[in-house]
């Protein structure tokens, strides 16, 4: 149960009733954060696609992002690692702290953030490399050329992703020989082979078949031991199967923000209700 | 959420599937309703052919279930329901298992009637209070059915304090027929026809309670079961 505080920045951006229903099983409140959005404000040239968003990432939790198309989740997922600096005329107000240190302090070393906050996106982009060149690619960008730091490195990635038995007689194989669910799954070897701390999953799945995508949830399911993930995704069943918190977006601005059982069978919002049970509001 | 809204799904298929298991959930309760009132006409005036139209009639509420357990089936796995919708399926599937429970009562109380009208004597007195507490007992279902079929919660809160009234009539007969079988030891086997009767109606009560439950879970999201209504109310003021 929530424990009743006057300071309001104990509720971290979240609907204490929510939270505070008998059923409720978790508390963000109990939980430590690995990521804390203030008061953020996003704009595409004159156009503002975030507003005012508050809220905060638990650490070793999946937190999902639901919402109808340009309601700003992609947006939002981009900028806890800096993604959005690359697009033109995006200007930023507010700040994202990574443990408690701003990333969009000017001291920050870009790269070195996208390194600890990795990501992988809707189509699985693997280089035209072999697997192992493909997974092992971070490691050598940061100088390491030993191959049994390598070796073990890849084997643990892959196993990570579980993909290590599919591909452990097949790592010289270009990896654009794979099937579309291997790929995904090699790209998160990729990902998690520099060891990040956060992982954004941009519609992970959508490209992907039911069994593909049972096993990147399943996937899901086991890295969340070791990494805080945030996955965007349009499929709301996607979201209420793997995720621990449940955000609602609309219109750029955060709707509602609770756990994702809650949400799911009793959200407080009416917006929310009327999307998730697919009512024209 | 307070208000539970049916209809405006994208899907116009989506509104007419859930508006076709409400409504049969109605018949459903219409049908339950009557079976009570007959049997329990037929057990006060000792109505032999209302009686055997009770019993007869038990397997149409009984296949009633059966179809909206399938059509409820369907929904689950066809929509994967969420939130109102969801609640809304759960209420169903629990309303619909009570009320058959209800029907097999009446078809006991029908029995019972049966077994009444042919003892040798056709004495009536321990009948009165069976009529009072049948009364109580089937207002309460009928109000259950109407809060559920308005969805109106604080309704159902009010009827399901009602239940309490039909234990304390349940307990007067109790004491009433001990008397009677103290006084008359040759009445006894008569008089355990009534308080299996009574008991059988009580238990209606319990029943109708449930689904004024169901539809306090269904509006409000609020699981209330083995809680004191009071204190669901409580818990109400406080979300306000």
């Amino acid at each position: 149960m929530v424990t009743t505080t006057n300071d309001s920045t104990r509720t971290h951006g979240l609907n204490l009733d929510t939270l505070g229903r008998v059923n409720a099983g978790k508390n963000i409140g109990d939980e430590t954060l690995a990521l804390e959005v203030e008061n953020l404000n996003l704009f595409y040239g004159e156009s503002q696609a975030l507003h005012a968003v508050k809220m905060v990432i638990p650490q070793n939790r999946v937190t999902a992002f639901i919402g109808p198309s340009g309601c700003g989740k992609s947006t939002l997922l981009r900028c806890f690692n800096r993604m959005n600096d690359l697009v033109d005329g995006c200007r930023i107000e507010g700040n994202i702290k990574l443990h408690d240190q701003d990333i969009y302090d000017k001291k920050i070393n870009v790269a070195q953030l996208r390194q600890t906050v990795g990501m992988v996106f809707q189509k699985p982009n693997p280089f035209p490399k072999s697997v192992y060149e493909n997974v092992a690619y971070g490691l050598r960008i940061q100088g390491i050329n030993d191959k049994r730091r390598l070796d073990e490195a890849v084997e643990k990635a892959l196993k990570g992703a579980a993909l290590w038995d599919e591909m452990k007689n097949r790592l010289e194989d270009n990896a654009l020989g794979l099937s579309g669910g291997q790929q995904q799954r090699l790209v998160i070897a990729r990902a998690i082979a520099v060891e990040p701390e956060v992982l954004l999953l941009d519609e992970p799945a959508s490209a992907l078949d039911p069994i593909s995508t049972l096993k990147i949830e399943e996937l899901i399911y086991e890295l969340k031991d070791n990494y805080t993930i945030i996955i965007v995704t349009h499929n709301m069943q996607q979201a209420a199967r793997v995720s621990d918190y449940t955000a609602f977006m609309y219109m750029g601005k955060l709707i509602e923000y609770a756990d994702t059982d809650t949400l799911f069978t009793n959200p407080s919002e009416k917006q929310t209700e009327d999307y998730i049970t697919g009512r024209y509001g | 959420m307070e208000k539970a809204d049916i209809g405006h799904h994208i899907s116009q298929q989506f509104n007419q599937e859930l508006e076709d298991i409400r409504s049969k959930v109605m018949r459903m309760g219409g049908m339950v309703e009557q079976q009570l009132r007959d049997a329990i006409d037929a057990l006060t005036n000792m109505d032999t052919s209302l009686a055997e139209v009770v019993i007869t009639n038990d397997y149409k509420v009984n296949r009633l279930e059966v179809e909206l357990d399938e059509e409820c089936t369907h929904i689950l796995a066809r929509r994967q329901p969420t939130a109102s919708d969801l609640r809304l399926i759960l209420a169903v599937i629990k309303t619909i298992t009570d009320l058959e429970r209800i029907g097999d009562e009446a078809e006991r109380i029908g029995r019972m009637a049966l077994k009444f009208a042919d003892g040798d004597t056709k004495d009536t007195k321990a009948l009165v209070g069976i009529g009072h507490l049948g009364g109580h007992a089937l207002n309460m279902l009928h109000d259950a059915l109407d809060a559920f079929a308005r969805m109106d919660a604080e309704a159902a809160k009010k009827i399901a304090k009602q239940d309490k009234k039909v234990d304390e009539e349940y307990e007067n007969i109790l004491r009433q027929v001990m008397t009677y079988m103290m006084e008359d030891p040759r009445s006894i086997p008569r008089v355990i026809g009534v308080l299996w009767s009574a008991r059988a109606i009580e238990r209606i009560g319990d029943r109708a309670c449930n689904i004024c439950e169901y539809v306090i879970y269904l509006v409000k999201g609020k699981d209330v079961r083995h809680t004191k209504v009071g204190d669901a109310e409580k818990e109400a003021r406080e979300d306000k």
